[in-house]
């Protein structure tokens, strides 16, 4: 059952070693949990809020728990996984860089994804009409987005300086293909980080 | 239904008993044997015994789960989750279901007969905990022949049986299915236990539990504990949307009207009224002594030095939690609680909180999502 993964997922799915042991926080209906299990032997748990998403997982056969980033993560034990995975949910958390030390303190290593807020067609939305963008990455308007932390690209590389966490690894997207790390704070409308603490 | 094989083997069928004769070591301390269960199997069991599931039934259940009950005439009480087409399959599965020690439906419980002094045991059957009904369901199993589950499922006290199997036989559950469940038994829980046992040892005609000889059984107490505890197993919004401050119909007033006396004048009241009347024709009320007494009891973290994640150290076994957003009886709470614990000890486990208006009930009700996550539960197992 191999579906199509959403690009900043495929490339994940690449990425991870055969047979590792991979907690993906925020699976959604468990797309990318599914393709490492069947693809690479990898022994996948998930958390996910939302119950439908949830029920729909399980019922493709994955261990999955419902619950939430900002309060969950705390109950897994530390260094419990090879990786941790935060796929397009690091901006509609409470407190990201929060997640992400729980991520690195769970996982060996931390795959996390974002929407870039600092691609140059949100740029134009706010500084021509002076209105939130709103993008294919980014469908909702201000009032009911679920992202409530938007990051830039660059906001995130201060953030893990700051943090002294290291990048193993960086991936940028325009569409559905990768582009350049070149001005990626301008031209990548997605990002994928890997680190490591 | 036609390719099942139909065994000759007369430990299977319907409406099967087995008399265990290796006495049971009890959580007291206390021994019991021999022991009688009453079982149910549905469906055969496939050469390397691979695909067995244990179905565990709540408070007042039976092992009827998918035949018709032989009092009530009423379909099995789990039917939509066991039967052709469904989660569990017999034609897929060999399925199990046992009337648990201290019930009244055929398994050994204060009415069966002690035959020491050819009574019935009465209050002197001694007092039972969930893990007891476990080792019953275990020493059964043993007799079946059957070394591991495939799976084991409850719901309510079934999903505490359910819990309880992979903490005291960690190398016999390969999986573990608790569906509107909990750990422990609450503060609240207890204290709705009380009122019923209270009621029942209220009524004149319970006489210390000797009350078999003459038929004079302690009905009115019995009914009220059950009508008590009925009320636990319904949402608000599903009471208020089902009856509302509707009042009873009467021949001379379909409508119903006020009566300025004690009549059941609301619906709600004749419903409950019925509840409690319909119950006491099918239970012995010594049994529901002993086993609320069994889940007032129940506490997995206490018997591992007060950590749940302990349990489930030693086990392999696959966990599925199942809660539902209105069950105030086990609420969520609960099963986050221990799904927590599952995490801690690096289990595998799942779980999902369903959206049903049905309160505790909802998990022997249509809900299409919890056969949905059952059966991809179960063959999850597979991959």
């Amino acid at each position: 059952m191999n579906e199509t993964l959403r690009p900043d997922l495929a490339l994940i799915a690449r990425t991870v070693r055969q047979g590792a042991r991979v907690l993906d926080v925020g699976c959604g209906d468990g797309a990318l949990m599914a393709a490492l299990r069947d693809n690479a032997g990898v022994d996948a748990r998930g958390l996910e809020i939302d119950g439908s998403n949830v029920a729909a997982a399980v019922g493709r056969g994955l261990s999955v728990v419902q619950g939430d980033a900002d309060t969950d993560l705390g109950y897994y034990p530390d260094a419990s996984f090879d990786y941790a995975i935060l796929s397009q949910t690091l901006q509609t958390t409470r407190r990201p860089d929060l997640v992400v030390e729980e991520l690195l303190r769970i996982g060996g290593q931390a795959f996390v994804s974002f929407p870039n807020f600092a691609h140059w067609r949100g740029r134009i939305s706010l500084m021509w009409g002076g209105r939130m963008p709103v993008t294919r990455l980014l469908p909702d308007t201000w009032y009911d987005t679920l992202n409530i932390h938007h990051v830039t690209v660059d906001d995130f590389r201060a953030l893990v300086k700051e943090r002294g966490w290291t990048i193993d690894g960086q991936w940028f997207l325009k569409g559905d293909r990768e582009t350049t790390h070149a001005n990626a704070n301008l031209f990548a409308e997605h990002a994928v980080f890997l680190l490591r603490k | 239904m036609a390719s099942v094989p139909i065994s000759e083997d007369r430990r299977f069928g319907l409406r099967r008993q087995a008399r265990l004769t290796t006495p049971l070591n009890l959580s007291s301390g206390a021994r019991l044997g021999p022991v009688d269960i009453a079982y149910e199997t549905y469906g055969a069991m496939n050469a390397d015994k691979s695909n067995v599931i244990l179905i565990c039934h709540a408070l007042t259940g039976d092992q009827y789960v998918a035949s018709d009950h032989p009092v009530t005439g009423k379909p099995g009480w789990w039917w939509r989750l066991v039967g052709a087409g469904k989660p569990v399959d017999p034609a897929r599965h060999f399925v199990v279901c046992s009337n648990v020690i201290g019930s009244c439906m055929g398994s050994s419980g204060p009415a069966s007969i002690d035959p020491a002094t050819g009574d019935p045991h009465a209050m002197r059957f001694p007092v039972l905990t969930i893990a007891d009904m476990v080792r019953a369901q275990a020493a059964l199993l043993d007799h079946l022949g059957v070394e591991r589950l495939s799976a084991v499922i409850g719901g309510s006290m079934g999903g505490m049986q359910a819990l309880t199997w992979p903490t005291l036989f960690p190398d016999r559950v390969e999986s573990c299915i608790v569906i509107a469940s909990t750990a422990r038994h609450s503060a609240q829980n207890i204290a709705f236990h009380e009122v019923g046992r209270q009621a029942i040892m209220a009524d004149p005609h319970w006489r210390g539990g000797d009350y078999y000889a003459d038929g004079q059984v302690p009905s009115a107490g019995l009914a009220v504990a059950r009508m008590a505890a009925h009320i636990t197993y319904l949402s608000e919004a599903g009471l208020t949307e089902k009856f509302g401050r509707r009042l009873q119909g009467r021949p001379e007033n379909p409508n119903g009207a006020k009566t300025f006396g004690f009549d059941a004048d609301f619906q709600v009241e004749s419903y409950l009224r019925h509840q409690g009347l319909s119950f006491v024709e099918r239970f012995d009320a010594n049994s529901y002594l002993y086993i609320t007494r069994a889940m007032d009891y129940y506490d997995i973290a206490d018997d591992h030095g007060g950590s749940l994640a302990k349990a489930f150290t030693a086990t392999k076994a696959r966990f599925c939690l199942v809660s539902f957003d209105t069950d105030w009886l086990y609420p969520t709470a609960e099963s986050r609680i221990i799904v927590h614990a599952l995490n801690a000890s690096g289990a595998q486990a799942s779980f999902v909180e369903l959206s049903s208006p049905f309160g505790h009930d909802a998990f022997l009700l249509e809900c299409p999502e919890l056969n949905r996550v059952v059966d991809g539960f179960l063959k999850g197992g597979r991959a």
